[in-house]
């Protein structure tokens, strides 16, 4: 297991886990998932947030396994791999914030960090403008970063506290299980359903969850994390992850090709809008908030899977960052940005550089 | 005699960005890197060596790794 440990901390390591997921993620979408949507980690707790009825927008209410099979998978390897380490009191508080207003922000644009990446490789030229954004965001926390900012350290916790996320995710996909989706009915017993628009299309459940498992379980071998990506190549020169996310965007094309599903364009593009401006400042408050909190939206999931509590907090800070998101009609939709969606996006900047600036330590 | 940098729980990128300031403050030399997670030992190593640093020796220490890297 030794030699296996170190090849995932190799660049073909990363390269690999890269591909796996690249390849993984435009099948999701061939086989059910929205458009350019095979996985979207921030679109994916939007929907679990709807599912539990902490929004109530019909088109966007799933309990997605793969988020829950990110978790369960990171813990298994965790497990396997003797990682499991349950740790927390890192500013529990910030990270909620951070998580909500990360979801935010990237409702704004309309996906998380992998979903920008898998729009472009789908075609939808929209994503240059929130990468340039989440580029953006993430270079803004390298400065805070470069003069001392920093949430706190964690401590060594009792095991249970560890077990908390991936407990709860259990107990979705046990909820999941006994009341599963009715043909034509918005609701089964405790949990809701979309009868149309994103929410509706999805993969079978037991594909869903198994390719969670499988992406959750590598991503935690190899760490992988879309804002450490270009976290570490700013503030490091370091392009480790960087290869890991390259390999994604690459393979999730030619994959997109080959069963295709490439349609180059700005406009009609799923699930997406044309507002450039807000494409891009919805992603600079993303990938602000992510690089505060010290991992994109996947990688939370996986820490929580390995027992960072505090990362657990930020996952939990999102879900309900999209619960305010679509009750407060901050989220955007095909048409363009929600009513409220710019003033939230100011707030949330607003937010992350008052958190910025006022935890710096040197 | 070496100067250790205790990174313990604190997360990415903060156990790398200490080590990296005690790198450009001491130039050469043997420094001890103290960390609680698989990731930030993996991190601190692989930060060490593309600064041209040597990592000398890992142990596991507690609940944690004790990473000691040198540089002639």
């Amino acid at each position: 297991m030794g030699q296996l440990k170190n090849f995932f901390a190799s660049r073909w390591g990363i390269i690999g886990v890269g591909a796996f997921i690249g390849v993984l993620a435009p099948l999701l979408q061939k086989w059910g998932n929205p458009g350019n949507m095979g996985i979207c980690v921030a679109c994916f707790e939007r929907d679990i947030a709807g599912a539990v009825g902490l929004h109530r927008a019909a088109v966007v209410q799933y309990m997605r396994p793969e988020i829950i099979g990110f978790v369960l998978g990171s813990l298994i390897a965790a497990y396997l791999f003797k990682e499991f380490r349950a740790r927390a009191g890192s500013a529990p508080i910030v990270r909620f914030i951070l998580g909500a207003f990360a979801m935010i922000g990237a409702l704004v644009f309309l996906g998380c960090p992998w979903r920008a990446l898998l729009r472009l490789a789908g075609g939808d030229g929209n994503a240059l403008f929130g990468l340039a954004g989440l580029i953006f965001g993430i270079w803004i926390g390298t400065l805070f970063l470069k003069s001392g900012y920093n949430l706190g350290r964690s401590e060594k916790t009792h095991t249970s506290v560890g077990w908390l996320l991936p407990l709860t995710m259990l107990g979705f996909l046990v909820l999941m299980l006994i009341f599963p989706q009715i043909n034509g009915e918005a609701k089964s017993g405790i949990l809701f359903y979309s009868l149309k628009g994103p929410g509706a299309m999805h993969a079978p459940l037991i594909v869903s969850l198994v390719v969670g498992l499988a992406v959750g379980f590598f991503a935690q071998r190899s760490r992988f994390c879309t804002m450490g990506a270009f976290r570490d190549l700013i503030l490091f020169r370091q392009a480790h992850l960087f290869w890991g996310l390259l390999a994604l965007a690459v393979v999730a094309f030619l994959t997109n090709l080959i069963v295709g599903q490439f349609h180059p364009g700005f406009v009609k593009q799923p699930v997406a809008h044309t507002m450039e401006t807000w494409n891009f400042l919805g992603m600079v408050l993303a990938g602000l908030a992510f690089a505060l909190a010290g991992g994109c939206p996947g990688r939370q999931l996986f820490l929580a899977g390995e027992g960072d509590g505090d990362a657990a907090v930020f996952v939990l800070g999102m879900i309900v960052g999209a619960g305010f998101a679509h009750n407060f009609a901050l989220a955007s939709s095909p048409k363009g940005v929600g009513p409220h969606g710019i003033a939230a996006t100011i707030i949330g900047l607003l937010v992350c550089l008052f958190i910025g600036f006022t935890m710096r330590k040197r | 005699m070496s100067t250790i940098v205790d990174a313990r729980g604190l997360s990415c990128p903060q156990p790398v960005l200490m080590t990296m300031d005690e790198i450009k403050k001491v130039s050469k030399g043997e420094i001890e890197v103290l960390v609680d997670t698989d990731t930030s030992k993996e991190n601190v190593s692989r930060a060490a060596e593309s600064k041209g640093w040597q990592v000398k020796d890992v142990q596991g220490k507690g609940e944690g790794y004790a990473i000691t890297i040198y540089k002639d």
